[in-house]
């Protein structure tokens, strides 16, 4: 059940806040043992909420769609009087004084929060492997990694464990897990959502935003997120296919990837045309340097937030992680400075590949979700280190902060999912979600 | 300093503070730190003027 789908029936008192939220907690029960997706749950306090949302509901004083829906917040997003980990034992102590400006909204329109869900420490890391609280496990493949680093997030998703949920994607971290997994990512354009509140990976890089189990379910998250002011009471409509218009970036982003996936999206992409979309190649002609840009700000912003921190308690820190920040210290001013002018022209690059589109078409993921402890992945062109290849595709619009959404088109061997990417114009989130609503349909009815 | 150079100074950093397992990431970063250095958006004094690319008259 999606979250459109038992809305409506909340509304009507059809369906109970309260029995809602027992069966999310009973998901968590059930498969957080084996799966860790969640730090911390927060069972006690989510009963009381939901409770709460059916007086409330039945009273008459309907708040709208995320009235007494089962939310989680990814572990380094703010909710008051809960520890926020980050996924560290740095933060171990660390209770939150008070709701990050995300939570307050989703607060403010009724949500329930069962927990706060499992990531890669600080974020800073693909695999959800490396976290203070132990790693975790993809629902699909237990042996393999649900992505990250809001790799809790996904699993909490696909499995039921919430029926929505905030992440956030520095580098892919929305869109990674949730292509590894099976669900809907939103990255909203940079900026819209904002990050107070929220422990930073990269300021300039981070995005906060949804995963959920369909592009509908993502919106109704996002817009409860939005401020006041920017927030509306209607769904995008999905966008006719017929007249669409995709650019696809052909070359870097196609170049390293899974058999699989590369075979599936091609499919997808076919589908898209056949249903009346126009399919047009684009170029990013700088497309090649994006990961050492990406690679320069984020190590550099990664040491000016942890340097002392990592001074004074570098053993709290997981291995890799503590490695990977010990490593940033190094970045030079001059190399950071000529990162941030490669930041903006890969941004002006991508705003003129866009020129003439409605959104980019490309993959989320360049492999399936990796088996856990795999450093390279075997891809066209040969072995390539696991982490380089689940930032590929996903890293440009970081850089360039246009909003993109993952949502998921097909099967890999064993199963495993595969998503596809579309990036929009910036201002226009909205209407990427209304293309993607087409996508998802067209996907649907394909399959 | 040269990307060289700098390799050199950090990975001998690294085995002063007991840290040689910093030395194969280092030597990753310094291939990205080559590739950035040699990007064609930098700008050098002794060629052409920079050109603001958001400035719509110098276009």
């Amino acid at each position: 059940m999606t979250i459109a789908e038992i809305a409506p029936r909340l509304a009507k008192g059809a369906v109970k806040s309260e029995k809602l939220t027992e069966e999310c907690l009973s998901q968590i029960e059930a498969l957080n043992p084996k799966l860790n997706a969640f730090i911390t749950v927060t069972a006690g306090a989510a009963l009381a909420e939901a409770r709460t949302a059916d007086q409330e509901i039945a009273g008459g004083r309907y708040r709208g769609p995320l009235h007494g829906i089962p939310l989680s917040l990814k572990d380094l997003i703010d909710l008051k009087g809960v520890r926020t980990s980050a996924g560290s034992l740095v933060r171990a102590d660390h209770v939150a004084g008070r709701d990050a400006v995300v939570t307050a909204r989703l607060r403010a329109a009724g949500a329930v929060f069962v927990g706060k869900t499992n990531l890669h420490e600080f974020a800073f890391g693909t695999t959800t492997e490396d976290s203070g609280f132990g790693l975790a496990r993809n629902p699909v493949d237990p042996s393999r990694s649900p992505g990250g680093s809001s790799g809790g997030s996904a699993i909490a998703i696909a499995t039921g464990m919430s029926l929505g949920t905030v992440g956030t994607d520095t580098g892919g971290s929305i869109r990674i897990p949730a292509a590894a997994c099976g669900v809907v990512g939103l990255k909203p354009e940079w900026g819209e959502i904002s990050a107070s509140g929220v422990v930073p990976l990269s300021r300039q890089l981070d995005h906060v935003g949804p995963l959920a189990a369909c592009v509908a379910d993502a919106w109704l998250q996002y817009n409860a997120m939005a401020p006041a002011a920017r927030q509306t009471a209607t769904m995008p409509a999905a966008a006719p296919l017929k007249g669409l218009r995709f650019g696809v970036p052909a070359g870097y982003l196609f170049d390293r990837l899974d058999a699989d996936v590369e075979r599936v999206v091609a499919a997808t992409i076919a589908t898209l045309r056949t249903a009346g979309a126009t399919v047009t190649e684009v170029a990013i002609p700088h497309a090649t340097d994006m990961a050492a840009v990406y690679l320069h700000l984020v190590l550099a912003d990664a040491a000016e937030y942890h340097g002392r921190t990592l001074l004074a308690r570098p053993q709290e820190y997981t291995p890799n992680v503590r490695l990977r920040l010990e490593m940033a210290r190094y970045v030079l001013a001059e190399d950071y400075v000529r990162a941030l002018r490669g930041k903006a022209v890969i941004a002006h690059e991508i705003e003129r590949a866009l020129h003439g589109v409605d959104a980019l078409v490309l993959p989320s993921l360049a492999i399936p979700a990796p088996p856990l402890g795999a450093a390279t992945m075997p891809v066209k062109g040969g072995p390539e280190a696991v982490r380089t290849l689940m930032l590929r595709c996903t890293q440009p619009f970081n850089l360039s902060g246009h909003p993109a959404i993952s949502l998921p088109c097909g099967t890999a061997h064993g199963g495993l999912p595969i998503g596809l990417q579309l990036a929009g114009h910036k201002g226009g989130t909205a209407a990427l979600v209304g293309a993607a609503l087409a996508v998802e349909r067209a996907i649907a009815d394909a399959g | 300093m040269t990307v060289g150079e700098w390799l050199e100074w950090a990975k001998a950093d690294a085995v002063t503070r007991d840290r040689p397992d910093l030395i194969a990431p280092l030597e990753g970063l310094a291939q990205a730190t080559e590739r950035l250095r040699a990007a064609d958006w930098n700008d050098d004094p002794d060629k052409a003027t920079p050109v603001d690319p958001d400035d719509a008259e110098a276009k």
